[in-house]
């Protein structure tokens, strides 16, 4: 266990605005309180053949 | 003379064909075009350009047999080499356009770099700055804005190889880069003139809306088109034989009219013969697609299409790494390199 959980940053549903959550929030977002959040695409490099 | 059939003739047997019909239905017969007489070939061989433009060529081949003219077509389609995109490195896509769908039109891209100038990139070959051209594609789409269209000529060349690090198998370990460049290509001499960019800067790869973004990197080495279409170096390259048309007897009159009327690509003409005397001529052979619209009905008697066995037109559209001259040159140094190969073989 990490001992300083991170927060992870989150889409809204509904307006697209970035919400960064700690462990234990409420799931909802700051800008219009919709409760569906969607978690980021990782950056983390995927190799494709471009055929 | 009445007309019997084929099949029918006294002095063959019943249902057969006769001897010569049969002989050509059943044989290849290697005559004098075919390229076996060198020394006449080298007499007789023409080559004669017609048209020359940035990206398209057609020029006539005559004295040539069919299966050289087809060796050509087909060494241009499948076997010059080019450079297309093969690996792309996906960092992040928020597209609709899936990533395997967005690298597969990267592939598909021409890119303006002479592929002599590049070494293949063998399987257990590092890609380093002699096979591998390295091309950056970072775009997003404003918040709040409209969409925006990703096209070509937002793919920056990385005369430095990749940007981006390898995760390391260990944490002691130093990252690396997904390419090993000893040298930028921007200072080779063949390359700081013309930069490694892409033939066309409007085509479109991606539409993005707002908030969404892609950032890539894709990589580009040397290849054949028998391997993937993306790395032919035409768009196509065909052949046609030299049409012949023939009037077997004169027409005159109306008729003339009406012939020249028939053709779609007016192949016919009429000649004045004076005091009101009208023949059809035929003038522009070279533009018949023998569609056969001119030996339809009353005309069948009158007109023969033929094709000029060893005289080809022959068209090749570049994709534009290379210009269409210097294309064909390369397909006859291949198929020289060929005959080279079957020589050292049989001795």
């Amino acid at each position: 266990m990490d001992p300083q959980p991170e927060p992870v940053s989150y889409i809204c549903g509904d307006c697209g605005a970035e919400n960064t959550l700690r462990p234990g929030d409420v799931i909802q977002c700051r800008e219009c309180g919709y409760r569906i959040l969607y978690k980021k695409r990782t950056r983390r490099i995927v190799q494709y053949e471009a055929r | 003379m009445p007309k019997v059939s084929a099949l029918d003739m006294p002095d063959v047997p019943m249902g057969q064909l006769p001897e010569h019909l049969q002989l050509q239905r059943s044989r290849v017969v290697c005559k004098a075009d075919a390229p076996i007489h060198l020394e006449s070939f080298c007499k007789n061989f023409k080559l004669e350009v017609i048209r020359l433009t940035e990206d398209e060529i057609e020029f006539d081949m005559i004295g040539i047999d069919a299966s050289l003219a087809n060796a050509f077509r087909r060494i241009l389609i499948a076997e010059v080499p080019m450079m297309a995109i093969e690996k792309v490195l996906m960092v992040n896509n928020t597209s609709v356009i899936a990533d395997e769908v967005l690298a597969h039109r990267l592939g598909l891209i021409p890119l303006n770099a002479d592929p002599r100038l590049f070494e293949y990139l063998s399987e257990n070959d590092s890609p380093n700055e002699r096979n591998t051209i390295v091309y950056k594609l970072d775009v997003s789409c404003r918040k709040g804005g409209p969409r925006m269209t990703v096209k070509s000529d937002q793919l920056k060349w990385l005369p430095n190889g990749s940007e981006l690090e390898m995760t390391p198998p260990n944490q002691s370990a130093k990252p690396k880069s997904y390419t090993s460049f000893s040298c930028s290509q921007d200072s080779m001499p063949e390359f700081s003139k013309k930069p490694l960019g892409v033939k066309h800067e409007d085509i479109i790869i991606a539409k993005l809306g707002p908030g969404q973004a892609i950032e890539l990197e894709a990589h580009a080495v040397k290849g054949i088109g028998k391997v993937h279409a993306k790395w032919s170096p035409v768009s196509t390259a065909w052949y046609r034989m030299l049409p012949e048309v023939v009037l077997l007897k004169d027409i005159k009159g109306d008729d003339a009219e009406k012939l020249v009327k028939k053709c779609p690509v007016n192949v016919f003409d009429i000649e004045d013969l004076g005091n009101g005397k009208k023949k059809a001529v035929v003038s522009k052979p070279r533009a018949c697609t023998l569609c056969r619209e001119c030996i339809r009905g009353v005309n069948e008697e009158l007109v023969e299409l033929r094709r000029v066995k060893d005289h080809f037109i022959f068209t090749i559209e570049s994709a534009g790494a290379l210009p269409p001259e210097v294309l064909f040159t390369e397909a006859v140094k291949i198929l020289e390199d060929k005959c080279d190969r079957v020589i050292s073989d049989l001795s």
